[in-house]
């Protein structure tokens, strides 16, 4: 019996492993691993790469994509980039909101306040699409969690237990800097891009990004806190887009931990209880 | 099973009470002194896990459903609100959400189980076939839950699973734009599926109850598949099984809290949370991972009424069972061929949930043939015609032997409490 057991057990992952094989030989460019700072069970946001992040939004991507379903006054909540409410404040009040209608009916523009949430940069999707080649671009709200990359058996098992979960940073840290020439034979249609980590290669986004174009803070001898690169905008940004799409989570790692701790305790209790009460029952440990 | 209530209150205030409404009699004899038997293994706490995620499913979404907007234009948005503004409404969402997950898991562990140990043979029939009434509804609950959020999965998927109605001869378009409620899935359809996606669990609590009453009529099945001979293969419900389903259930909940806490998107997708778009088909349209199984069977037929037929048919078919196994033995335990395809079962399951998952094309294809056929084969073939020809191991002669050690194919008893059903053949 044991023998027919571990024969269906080879031939079902042999199974599994062909088809496996099978279907990474048709995929694309497989984004490089980036060790991020809020991956792991205790991972947490880094404040000073959220702030460099949301300056390269801020100065580069926000003029093309909308965000518009984070409010300004989440900038200085806990867990996030650790801005202070007058720094939000007067962030705010840089942008023209649109309000009303006030008493005389008439919709009017006012600064904006803490309370708003992000500003399109496009009145609606059809203007940013005409302004855009056609393509509107995506907002950016969830985006780190609304990307992925396919990751195929048997890596989306070890994935549980590992808590690899960073495939739509990967990808989108990876997408920002990966512009090439296209590779001989390969057209690409005017006003698009080739892209190696874009799924189907062509892009209508340009190239987003250019080394020097954000200036970070400099620290106290008075060099900047990161490299002013490309690969290094792209990590900062896609950092900042993490903590976008997901707010509240190193409170919610937070809360993981400790309630696996309180049920890990709970659970030798009972553990223990059952044995307790299960020892006077003849034949049972 | 239970019998006539022995509870007897000893305040004057519960004598009053009782006298007028016998229920705590009723909860006395259910669940205090009703006697289980005493050789259950950890399989069988999967039950206690199932009511309290049906439990925990409907307080989260009572409290969800508080925040919630059912309108296309709002649904992605009151989600994301959720998310962010309300108070600990992320925990609430990832609970539910990773709650239908282990809701399935815990189904699929307690379905397996019945099938393994033979659970559903006579006189248990009824008892069974609530059961497949409760995945039917649990399934119907978690598909229209799915589309809630409304994002491109949500829309997508319920496209693509609405859309099978229209296979049904004749009637097939009038059913589909009922559950449209117009002539595509749009705003109507996510008001209905909300509508009943708040109903239905309160029907499962209906059949849950049903379940449970049938349950207690003749009581548990147990390892050895062997009927109650005396008083000494029985232990009652407290304290002995309230302990023990406390402690699975706890252990249970640990993955729970990894998965809601630690990696809440894995199980999901994430082309959902891009907003429902009409205009904009994703590459692959994949159901939520407990439908996969059934999604492979759906596409393995080229037919598309056959292949709907197909794959309602693979879950109609439980409800046969237990007239199609021709065994007199119930628990898998004794059966030594019936083992090797059993666990062929189980793989071939998994197999199937994984082809799901991947495009209709090429090797998938055949593969996903391959392992319909034996789904199918394994009912109406194997169950059928095995027990006319399998020997089955000699068995002890009663629930408190098997315990004891006494009797029986003696080395294989002793783990026979709790143990599993892989450690044995």
């Amino acid at each position: 019996m044991k023998s027919i057991k571990t024969l269906i057990a080879v031939l079902a992952f042999a199974g599994f492993a062909s088809g496996a094989a099978l279907a990474q030989s048709h995929e694309r460019e497989i984004p490089p691993r980036v060790n991020w700072s809020f991956a792991g069970p205790f991972g947490t946001y880094d404040e000073t790469q959220l702030q460099r992040g949301f300056k390269v939004f801020h100065e580069v991507c926000s003029n093309c994509h909308s965000m518009s379903k984070v409010a300004f006054r989440t900038l200085a909540e806990k867990g996030g980039p650790g801005f202070s409410v007058e720094q939000v404040n007067a962030l705010a009040a840089t942008y023209k909101i649109k309000d009303g209608p006030n008493d005389a009916g008439d919709m009017f523009d006012r600064p904006g306040r803490a309370a708003d949430f992000w500003p399109s940069p496009f009145p609606n999707k059809l203007a940013a699409a005409a302004a855009n080649g056609g393509a509107a671009p995506p907002d950016f709200s969830v985006i780190a969690k609304a990307r992925t990359y396919e990751r195929g058996f048997p890596w989306f098992v070890f994935d549980i237990f590992t808590q690899y979960q960073e495939q739509g940073v990967d990808y989108i840290a990876a997408l920002l800097p990966g512009y090439e020439d296209a590779p001989a034979g390969e057209v690409v249609p005017a006003g698009k891009y080739y892209n190696k980590y874009f799924p189907g290669n062509i892009i209508a986004m340009p190239p987003p990004l250019q080394d020097g174009a954000v200036t970070y803070l400099k620290d106290a001898n008075g060099k900047p806190q990161a490299p002013e690169t490309v690969q290094q905008y792209a990590k900062d940004v896609t950092a900042f887009l993490m903590w976008a799409a997901e707010p509240h989570m190193e409170q919610r790692k937070e809360i993981a931990f400790r309630a696996l701790i309180f049920l890990l305790v709970f659970a030798g209790l009972l553990y223990f209880t059952k044995k307790k009460i299960w020892a006077n029952v003849e034949g049972h440990a | 099973m239970s019998g006539h209530s022995t509870y007897e209150p000893k305040s004057a205030v519960g004598k009053w009470f009782e006298s007028r409404l016998p229920i705590m009699g009723l909860v006395h004899s259910s669940f205090i002194v009703f006697p289980n038997p005493r050789n259950l293994n950890y399989f069988w706490t999967f039950g206690g896990i199932l009511a309290f995620m049906l439990v925990s499913q409907i307080v989260t979404g009572v409290v969800l459903a508080m925040h919630y907007t059912a309108h296309a234009d709002m649904a992605f948005n009151s989600v994301e609100l959720i998310m962010r503004d309300v108070n600990y409404g992320w925990m609430l969402r990832y609970l539910h959400a990773n709650g239908a997950s282990m809701f399935f898991i815990a189904v699929y562990v307690h379905i397996f189980r019945g099938l393994y140990f033979g659970s559903y043979k006579a006189p248990r029939e009824v008892l069974w076939i609530l059961g497949v009434i409760i995945f039917l509804l649990m399934m119907a609950t978690a598909f229209m839950g799915y589309v809630l959020p409304w994002g491109q999965m949500s829309f997508w998927g319920a496209t693509v699973i609405t859309n099978l109605f229209s296979a049904i001869p004749g009637v097939g378009e009038v059913i589909v734009s009922y559950l449209w409620g117009g002539y595509s899935v749009s705003n109507p359809t996510l008001n209905r599926f909300f509508s009943l996606h708040y109903l239905l669990p309160f029907m499962i609590m209906g059949v849950v109850i049903l379940h449970i009453w049938a349950l207690h009529v003749n009581g548990s099945n147990n390892p050895t598949g062997i009927e109650k001979k005396t008083d000494k293969d029985m232990l009652p419900f407290h304290p002995y099984f309230t302990v023990k389903d406390a402690f699975a259930l706890t252990c249970f909940l640990m993955v729970y809290v990894w998965f809601a806490f630690y990696i809440p998107n894995f199980l999901g997708h994430a082309d959902n949370y891009i907003e429902a778009n009409a205009a904009v088909t994703p590459s692959h349209i994949v159901p939520e991972w407990y439908f996969l199984p059934f999604y492979a069977i759906l596409r393995a037929i080229p037919d598309k009424l056959l292949g709907v037929l197909a794959m309602f048919g693979s879950i109609a078919i439980m409800v046969v069972v237990p007239w199609l196994d021709s065994s007199k033995i119930r628990s898998g335990n004794y059966r030594p061929v019936f083992q090797v395809f059993f666990w062929l079962f189980a793989i071939n399951a998994v197999i199937l949930g994984w082809l799901g998952s991947k495009p209709p094309e090429g090797w998938y294809v055949i593969a996903s043939r391959i392992c319909t056929a034996y789904y199918f084969a394994y009912y109406v073939l194997v169950l059928p015609l095995l027990g006319l020809f399998e020997t089955p191991k000699s068995m002890p002669a009663s629930i408190a032997d098997s315990v004891l050690g006494k009797g029986g194919s003696g080395s294989a008893m002793a783990s026979g409490a709790a143990s599993s059903p892989s450690t044995k053949g």
